[in-house]
């Protein structure tokens, strides 16, 4: 128990996944102009990687690892991540109209961010992970990315009406504050070591 | 020799059995889209900007078969709001990019040239007018909501409605307006 609180703590705050580990950079600075696509967007892809996270470990623990392929892994799961979201993407459709809407263009577009690959890939570095403990940290994954784009997202919408200097407009000053909070949330280092 | 032979074997399969997973469910969830969305999304150009205001073009085309405007689309121009008006069969309208959104507008009373005479005062629907008879009237800009009654009704012709940029004191969260939330006479009229 003690385990999988340290590992969503960590996933989280401490080795959050955009502002420590610099993953999945390109949505966090491309969709988070308003608050309402940011969090359809972090609810896309905290979907996604927990999902992924669950596949990913299957492969790698009963196709990859007892024929001793794990040189594959990078593209097996490149594979299999593009599969697993094509095939949700589908059954939401058919599913749940109302949830394919929120969800709308984000699901396919959060295939091919590093942050998914990212996470298989570390989980499947970290030998001790089991089944229900790669999935939790695919999902805390997903939360610790969701945190920081809405309040990333909240801070650009005040920011684009604010009066800033002519030569920080725009991305500048968006790439300014993210760099910002990235030091902000280096005061969780040391909060837990794993 | 053996292992390279094993692991073409193995993604050989991994690839063949997500491949009969897609195409299992293609069928399976096979879902009946509108077939005059399907039309008008076939006539949008494809490039996904968002311009319009939805996030994407299929959005979009869902948008104009439930009667959204056909002249939201920047990356189309004029070819494409002609091809629309074609196939829906309405007329042609100049492009609208900005959605037709009016910029915020404040009253501002000219103080130096105010009489006093009260009128303003009586035709503001929000009571953002102070001031008193003979004396001058001024705006209080927090409440002003632009809608310029008291322009019409000012004898000395004092009352000027400016535009107001926004800024971060000025600033609020937008309000929550899912779908599904109008009464039915308010739908209609949006309709």
């Amino acid at each position: 128990m003690t385990e999988l609180a340290l590992i969503m703590v960590s996933a989280i705050l401490v080795n959050n996944f955009v502002l420590v580990q610099f993953l999945g950079l390109c949505p966090f600075m491309g969709v988070s102009k308003k608050v309402e696509t940011a969090i359809g967007l972090a609810l896309a892809t905290t979907f996604v990687l927990t999902l992924t996270a669950m596949c990913a470990y299957l492969v790698q623990e009963y196709l990859l690892e007892p024929l001793g392929l794990e040189f594959l892994r990078t593209i097996s799961f490149i594979l299999v991540i593009a599969v697993v979201v094509q095939f949700t993407e589908m059954v939401v459709n058919k599913t749940s109209p109302l949830l394919y809407r929120v969800l709308g263009i984000f699901l396919p577009l959060i295939t091919t961010n590093c942050i998914v690959l990212g996470v298989a890939l570390i989980n499947a570095n970290r030998a001790e992970f089991t089944f229900l403990t790669a999935t939790l940290h695919g999902f805390a994954a997903g939360l610790g990315f969701s945190l920081v784009l809405v309040l990333f997202a909240a801070m650009r919408e005040r920011i684009a009406i604010a009066d800033v200097p002519r030569s920080f407009q725009g991305p500048a000053i968006g790439l300014i504050t993210a760099g910002l909070m990235s030091l902000a949330f280096m005061g969780f280092t040391g909060l837990i070591k794993l | 020799m053996s292992l390279v032979l094993v692991a073409v074997v193995a993604i050989l399969l991994l690839c063949l059995a997500c491949g009969a997973l897609l195409g299992y469910a293609a069928v399976r969830f096979k879902v009946e889209g509108d077939p005059i969305a399907e039309q008008i999304n076939a006539l949008l150009p494809q490039t996904q900007c968002g311009q319009c205001g939805y996030p994407g073009c299929k959005p979009y085309a869902e948008a104009i078969a439930n009667g959204d405007k056909i002249n939201k689309c920047p990356p189309g121009g004029e070819a494409t709001i002609q091809a629309l008006a074609d196939l829906l069969d309405v007329e042609p309208e100049p492009l609208d990019a900005e959605g037709g959104e009016k910029p915020q507008m404040v009253a501002y009373i000219r103080e130096a040239e105010c009489i006093g005479c009260t009128k303003c005062i009586q035709a503001c629907p929000v009571d953002a007018i102070v001031g008193a008879a003979r004396q001058m009237h001024t705006v209080i800009i927090s409440e002003c909501t632009g809608c310029d009654l008291c322009v019409e009704p000012c004898p000395v012709d004092c009352i000027d409605m400016i535009e107001v940029g926004r800024n971060p004191q000025s600033w609020t969260w937008a309000l929550p307006t899912p779908p599904g939330t109008l009464i039915a006479t308010d739908r209609e009229q949006a309709a």
